[in-house]
């Protein structure tokens, strides 16, 4: 999906939210996040207040990123499971549909082998989500049902204003 | 690739600053985050080697406030500008919506300037996307240093399009606002012709 922007609607966003927020109590992790492979955070849940969620999501970009790359030099397609192991804490990584990445912060209130088989149940369900977004975005159906574009009356005076 | 979130009212595009080593790209974002209120910037992450070089990117995440009810977030990155840090660098042009391309003003880093803008073409267009048609500006930085290259040539160089440029004193901030706010224009403008229907 070169070229395309990622759009996110209410109705879908309730939809990834619920499952997230499903995900989070059924593999009893602390926190669970949903990154676009570009870096930009979709969604998250759990133990978030103390959280730099926008710089995790960055990172995790850069790490599934250079992860891609590497399989590419060995000729794999994508490691489409990373996981790292802490002191305390732990994150397991997964990439669905080939475009976003969920992510799974738990500690030892959990474990690896729950996490892998609750996250396996989730990116069935989150994919589906997704594919339908797609749609929405390529027949353009979602934008109607949004509201009018908030860029369409964008004006130079509009974008001055931001650096005040 | 921009991310617009009708549910969280938000907008998020990236913007990749490129250029030879040691050009300043760096240096550009760490300015740009000294001089911002603390409220709408995130914290500024360096993944750099031990002597300060950059390794995989930094990052700096920039909320600039709202359009039209949206609130409009841009995500800077650095590239590693060491010709041997490629594949890092391609990585980072991934769903990119706007590039800087800062370049060092001074004699000996022209040619530098000139396969780094070069490097630049080639992964974006490995990534699919064509230079000559993305939101693009270039800095001439080191513009204090007294071995500078005149503008017009550095123009003629790495310009020839004539597209938005600025001179730069990236270390002191001169100009370093003015590419910023000129790339997030043309972003910005971008997205509003990008629109469907």
């Amino acid at each position: 999906m070169l070229g395309s922007d990622l759009v996110m609607y209410e109705e879908e966003f309730k939809q990834i939210d619920a499952e997230l927020n499903r995900l989070l109590a059924q593999a009893n992790a602390k926190v669970v996040f949903l990154v676009d492979k570009n870096g930009q955070l979709i969604a998250a849940t759990g133990e978030t207040e103390n959280l730099d969620t926008t710089s995790l999501a960055s990172l995790t970009a850069g790490n599934i990123a250079a992860t891609g790359g590497m399989a590419k030099l060995l000729g794999e397609k994508e490691f489409s499971i990373l996981f790292h192991e802490g002191q305390r804490d732990n994150i397991h990584i997964s990439i669905i549909s080939q475009r976003v990445v969920l992510v799974v912060i738990f500690d030892q209130r959990s474990s690896l082998g729950l996490v892998r088989l609750r996250v396996k149940k989730s990116a069935e369900l989150l994919s589906g989500i997704f594919s339908e977004l797609l749609k929405k975005v390529e027949t353009g159906k979602g934008a109607a049902a949004g509201g009018d574009s908030p860029f369409a009356e964008i004006t130079d005076e509009d974008i001055d204003k931001l650096f005040g | 690739m921009s991310f617009i979130n009708y549910s969280s009212r938000e907008i998020n595009c990236k913007i990749v600053y490129y250029g030879p080593g040691l050009c300043g790209k760096t240096t550009n974002l760490q300015y740009i985050y000294k001089k911002t209120n603390p409220d709408s910037k995130g914290k500024m992450i360096s993944l750099a080697t031990e002597t300060e070089r950059t390794l995989f990117f930094d990052f700096l995440p920039l909320a600039l406030g709202e359009i039209r009810g949206f609130k409009t977030r841009f995500h800077l990155y650095t590239v590693p500008g060491q010709v041997f840090y490629d594949a890092s660098r391609k990585l980072i042009l991934k769903g990119v919506d706007g590039v800087v391309f800062v370049a060092d003003s001074q004699v000996e880093r022209m040619e530098a300037n000139l396969e780094s803008i070069d490097n630049l073409r080639i992964n974006l267009a490995e990534q699919g996307y064509n230079l000559d048609a993305i939101p693009f500006v270039i800095q001439y930085n080191k513009r204090d240093l007294p071995n500078v290259v005149p503008v017009g040539e550095m123009k003629k160089g790495l310009n020839p399009r004539g597209i938005p440029d600025y001179e730069a004193v990236a270390t002191d901030g001169g100009g370093v606002f003015d590419t910023l706010k000129s790339i997030a224009k043309l972003v910005i403008m971008e997205l509003k012709q990008g629109q469907p229907g």
